[in-house]
C-alpha cells in the first residue's frame, strides 16, 4: 500500500496571523510556520495503515524552501520520503492553480492512496481533495473520521454534523481526514535522527512540465481585494440574576443556537 | 568560533519535547503532584519519545544523540514540570550512564536496551542517611562470599528506586580497605526484587512530588559477583565523574524551571488586573520579569558552555559546577519572583508557579549542594 500524504506548511494557527499588504497574500516570511495541524492526522492515519499493511508513505509538499521544516516533521513521524515542489513562480497561486501543480506531481508518482487533512488552517477552503479528484479522475472520500482499507477498497466514515455517512470507493482514491480520526504521534528522537537521512526530492515547475505563466498571483482564479482585522471583542452580555438567572442564561444560549 | 545555535535535529527535539510537555504533561501533572503519585503512563510515553535513550548509541537501543540533546530535552520538560524532568535525568545520568560508561559488554547488553526505551528505570544509590556531600563516608558494605556480593546497609533519598518500572539500583558500598589506607568503595548492580533488598515507602517531600524518592535497605542481600560495575575499588572515582556531567543536566533542568517562571509570569501579568489595568503595566512587574529573563538566559549560556567543553572532550568540571551553582540559584530566585507576580494565586498549588516554587529549592541541594560546588570551583582555582 503506497500512500502519498499532502502536507502544507502554514502560519501557526495559535499565534497572530497576517496578510501581506503588498499583495494581499498570506504573510509567511514573518510568521511562525508549522505543519498544517490537520495534515498531522492524515500522516498518522497513513502511517497506521502502512504499519499494518506494509508499503511506503511519501510526503508531497508544494511550498517555499522553508517548507522543508514541515517535511522534516512528517519524516520524523515516520514517513519514508518526500517530494517538495518549489518554484518562485508558484507564489500567490490560488487553490485551483495549486491543485494543477499537485496533480502534475502526483502524475509522476506511484500510489494506491492519496491522503490529506480536511482543511488547511490558513485559507480553510477544504477544496483540495475535490479539485484533485476531478483532475486525476479519482474517487474522493472527504472528511473521514475513520478509514479502513480492505483489499482494493477504501471505506470511510465521513463525519457530518449529526453523525456520519458510510462511504466506500475502489483504490486508488483520495481521502481527507478530520482531527477526530486519531491522535497523531510525537516524533521520537530516533525518528528525528532518521529523518535527516531520508530522501527529499525537489521539483520545479519545469520538472513537472508546467508553464510558469499558468500559476502565480497574476493568473490566479481568485484574488484577495481587501482585508480587515477581526473586530475587537464586544462587551459581552451581563445577566443579572433576579431569581430567573438560569432561565435568562439558557434563553441566551438557545438564542445563539449554542444549545 | 562561537556558535550556540542548535542543529536542526536538536531543534526538532526541543520543539517535540516542548509540545509533549505542554500537551501531555501540563494538563495532568498537577493532580499527580497533589496525590504524591508517580505518573507511570507519562513516563512510558517519554520512553516512546526516546528521551531515556538520548545520549546512548543505537547499538544499545539509544537514540544516537549527545549529552547536550539530553540537556535540551530536560530544559523543555522542566519548563513545564520538574518531577518528570528529574525522572528522566536520574534515569539517564544516574541509572543508565554508569552501566554505559563502566559496565561490561554483557551488562550493557543486558540492561541498556530496556533502560533506553524507558521500559525499565534505573537508579543510583550513593547517599546515605549519614552523609551525602561527604560521599566517601559510605557505610554500606559488600563482602565477597562464594562468588556473590553480600550487601548490608542502607541508602537515603534514592530517585526512581521504587516505581513500577524500576528494575535496578546501582549502589556504592565499601568492599574492603585500600592498600594505601582508606575505604575501598565499589559500585554494584542490585536488581529490584533481590531477596534482602527492600525499598521503603516514598518520602513526603516539599517538592518533586510526582517523582519517586525512597530509602533503601540491604540485609544480607546477595547478588552475583559479576554485578560489579567497573573496577573494584573504583566505584567512588567513577561516581564522581558521573556527577560532573550530571551537574550539566541539573543545570539544564534549573534553566527550564527558571524559564517556566518567565513564561507563566508574562501570561499572568497580561491577564491579571489591579487598579484598573493589567499588572504588567506597572514597571515594578516589568522589571521583575525582565530580571527573571536575564537570569534564565545567562544561566542557559552557562550550561551550554559546560556542555560544549564536555562534547569537545575538554575538562569541564569547573564549568559544570559554575553552571549548576548559578542556574540552581537562578531557578530559586525566579521561582520567588514568579510567585510574587502571581500574588495570592502564586501560593496556590493549582498554579504552575506554586509547583515551581516548591521544586526549586532541591536544585541547590541535589547532585552536589551549592557549598560543594563552591568548594569544587575554589579548589579548581587553586584557592585554599
Ligand atoms: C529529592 C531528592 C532526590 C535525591 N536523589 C538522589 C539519588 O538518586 N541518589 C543519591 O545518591 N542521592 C540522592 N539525593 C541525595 C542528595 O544528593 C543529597 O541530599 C545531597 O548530596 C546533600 O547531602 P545531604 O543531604 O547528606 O546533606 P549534607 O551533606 O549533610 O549537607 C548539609 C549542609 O552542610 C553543607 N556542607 C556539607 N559539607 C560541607 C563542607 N565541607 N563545607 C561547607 N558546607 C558543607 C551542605 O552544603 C549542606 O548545606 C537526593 C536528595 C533529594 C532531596
Ligand atoms: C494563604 C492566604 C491567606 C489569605 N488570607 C486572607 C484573609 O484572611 N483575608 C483577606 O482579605 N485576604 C486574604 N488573602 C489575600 C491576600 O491578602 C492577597 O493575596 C494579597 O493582598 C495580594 O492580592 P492578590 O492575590 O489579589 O494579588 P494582586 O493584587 O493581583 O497582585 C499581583 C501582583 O501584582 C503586584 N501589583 C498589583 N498592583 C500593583 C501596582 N499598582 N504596582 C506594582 N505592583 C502591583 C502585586 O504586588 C503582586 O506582585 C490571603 C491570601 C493567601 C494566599
Amino acid at each position: 500500500m503506497n500512500i502519498v500524504v499532502l502536507v502544507k506548511q502554514v502560519p501557526d494557527s495559535g499565534s497572530e496571523r497576517k496578510l501581506d499588504p503588498a499583495d494581499n497574500t498570506v504573510a509567511r516570511a514573518a510568521a511562525d510556520n508549522v505543519i498544517n495541524e490537520m495534515d498531522e492526522y492524515a500522516i498518522e492515519e497513513a502511517l497506521t495503515i502502512k504499519e499494518a499493511q506494509g508499503g511506503e508513505v511519501t510526503v508531497l509538499t508544494v511550498g517555499p524552501d522553508s517548507a522543508t521544516d514541515a517535511i522534516r516533521k512528517a519524516l520524523s513521524m515516520g514517513a519514508d520520503k518526500a517530494v517538495h515542489v518549489v518554484d518562485d513562480a508558484i507564489h500567490g497561486s490560488c487553490a485551483v492553480q495549486t491543485s494543477a501543480v499537485i496533480a502534475a506531481a502526483l502524475g509522476q508518482m506511484e500510489y494506491d492512496l492519496v491522503m490529506c487533512g480536511a482543511e488547511a488552517t490558513d485559507a480553510q477552503l477544504s477544496v483540495m481533495p475535490a479539485l484533485l479528484a476531478e483532475r486525476l479522475g479519482l474517487p474522493q472520500l472527504s472528511g473521514a473520521r475513520k478509514v479502513t482499507i480492505e483489499g482494493g477498497t477504501a471505506k470511510v466514515e465521513r463525519q457530518t454534523d449529526g453523525g456520519f455517512w458510510a462511504l466506500e470507493a475502489p483504490l486508488p482514491a483520495i481521502i481527507s481526514t478530520w482531527d477526530t480520526i486519531n491522535e497523531p504521534r510525537y516524533p521520537s528522537f530516533k525518528g528525528i535522527m532518521a529523518a535527516k537521512k531520508k530522501p527529499v526530492e525537489t521539483r520545479s515547475l519545469a520538472d513537472l512540465g508546467l508553464d510558469a505563466g499558468s500559476v502565480g498571483l497574476a493568473s490566479a482564479t481568485s484574488k484577495v481585494l481587501d482585508f480587515a482585522g477581526r473586530p475587537p471583542k464586544g462587551e459581552g452580555v451581563k445577566v443579572t440574576d433576579e431569581g430567573d438567572g438560569a432561565q435568562k442564561f439558557v434563553d441566551y444560549l438557545a438564542g445563539q443556537k449554542i444549545v | 568560533m562561537l556558535d550556540y545555535r542548535l542543529s536542526d535535529e536538536t531543534e526538532s527535539l526541543r520543539t517535540t519535547v516542548r509540545e509533549f510537555a505542554q500537551e501531555v504533561i501540563a494538563p495532568q501533572i498537577g493532580e499527580f503532584y497533589e496525590r504524591d503519585e508517580f505518573p507511570t503512563e507519562i513516563v512510558r510515553q517519554m520512553g516512546e519519545l526516546g528521551l531515556f535513550g538520548l545520549p546512548f548509541p543505537e547499538e544499545y537501543g539509544g537514540g544516537g544523540g549527545t549529552y547536550f540533546d539530553l540537556c535540551v530535552a530536560l530544559e523543555e520538560l522542566a519548563r513545564v514540570d520538574s518531577s518528570m524532568a528529574i525522572t528522566v535525568e536520574a534515569g539517564v545520568s544516574l541509572g543508565a550512564m554508569p552501566i554505559f560508561r563502566f559496565g561490561t559488554e554483557e551488562q550493557k547488553r543486558e540492561w541498556l536496551p530496556r533502560l533506553c526505551a524507558g521500559e525499565a528505570l534505573g537508579a543510583f544509590g550513593l547517599t546515605e542517611a549519614g552523609g551525602g556531600s561527604d560521599a566517601g563516608s559510605t557505610r554500606t558494605t559488600a563482602r565477597l562470599e562464594d562468588g556473590h556480593w553480600v550487601i548490608n546497609g542502607s541508602k537515603a533519598f534514592i530517585t526512581n528506586s521504587g516505581t513500577d518500572l524500576t528494575e535496578l539500583v546501582t549502589v556504592t558500598a565499601v568492599t574492603g580497605d585500600k592498600p594505601q589506607g582508606g575505604k575501598e568503595i565499589s559500585a554494584i548492580i542490585v536488581p529490584s526484587g533481590t531477596p534482602g533488598f527492600s525499598v521503603g515507602k516514598r518520602y513526603s517531600k516539599v517538592g518533586w512530588n510526582a517523582s519517586d524518592t525512597r530509602e533503601l535497605s540491604f540485609d544480607d542481600c546477595r547478588v552475583p559477583e559479576e554485578n560489579l560495575v567497573g573496577q573494584r575499588g573504583r566505584g567512588f572515582a567513577q561516581f564522581l565523574s558521573i556527577l560532573d556531567e550530571g551537574r550539566i543536566a541539573i543545570s539544564a533542568l534549573s534553566v527550564g524551571l527558571a524559564q517556566g517562571c518567565v513564561d507563566e509570569s508574562i501570561k499572568y501579568a497580561a491577564e491579571r488586573e489591579a487598579f484598573g489595568q493589567p499588572i504588567g503595566r506597572n514597571q515594578a512587574i516589568q522589571f521583575m520579569i525582565a530580571d527573571m529573563e536575564v537570569r534564565a538566559s545567562t544561566a542557559r549560556l552557562a550550561y551550554y558552555r559546560a556542555a560544549e567543553k564536555m562534547l569537545r572532550g575538554e575538562p569541564f568540571r569547573r564549568e559544570a559546577s559554575i553552571a549548576k551553582l548559578y542556574s540552581s540559584e537562578v531557578a530559586m530566585d525566579n521561582a520567588r519572583y514568579a510567585t510574587q507576580v502571581h500574588g495570592g494565586y502564586g501560593f496556590m498549588n493549582e498554579f504552575p508557579v506554586g509547583r515551581f516554587y516548591r521544586d526549586a529549592k532541591i536544585l541547590e541541594i541535589g547532585e552536589g549542594t551549592s557549598e560543594v560546588q563552591r568548594m569544587l570551583i575554589a579548589r579548581d582555582l587553586g584557592v585554599g
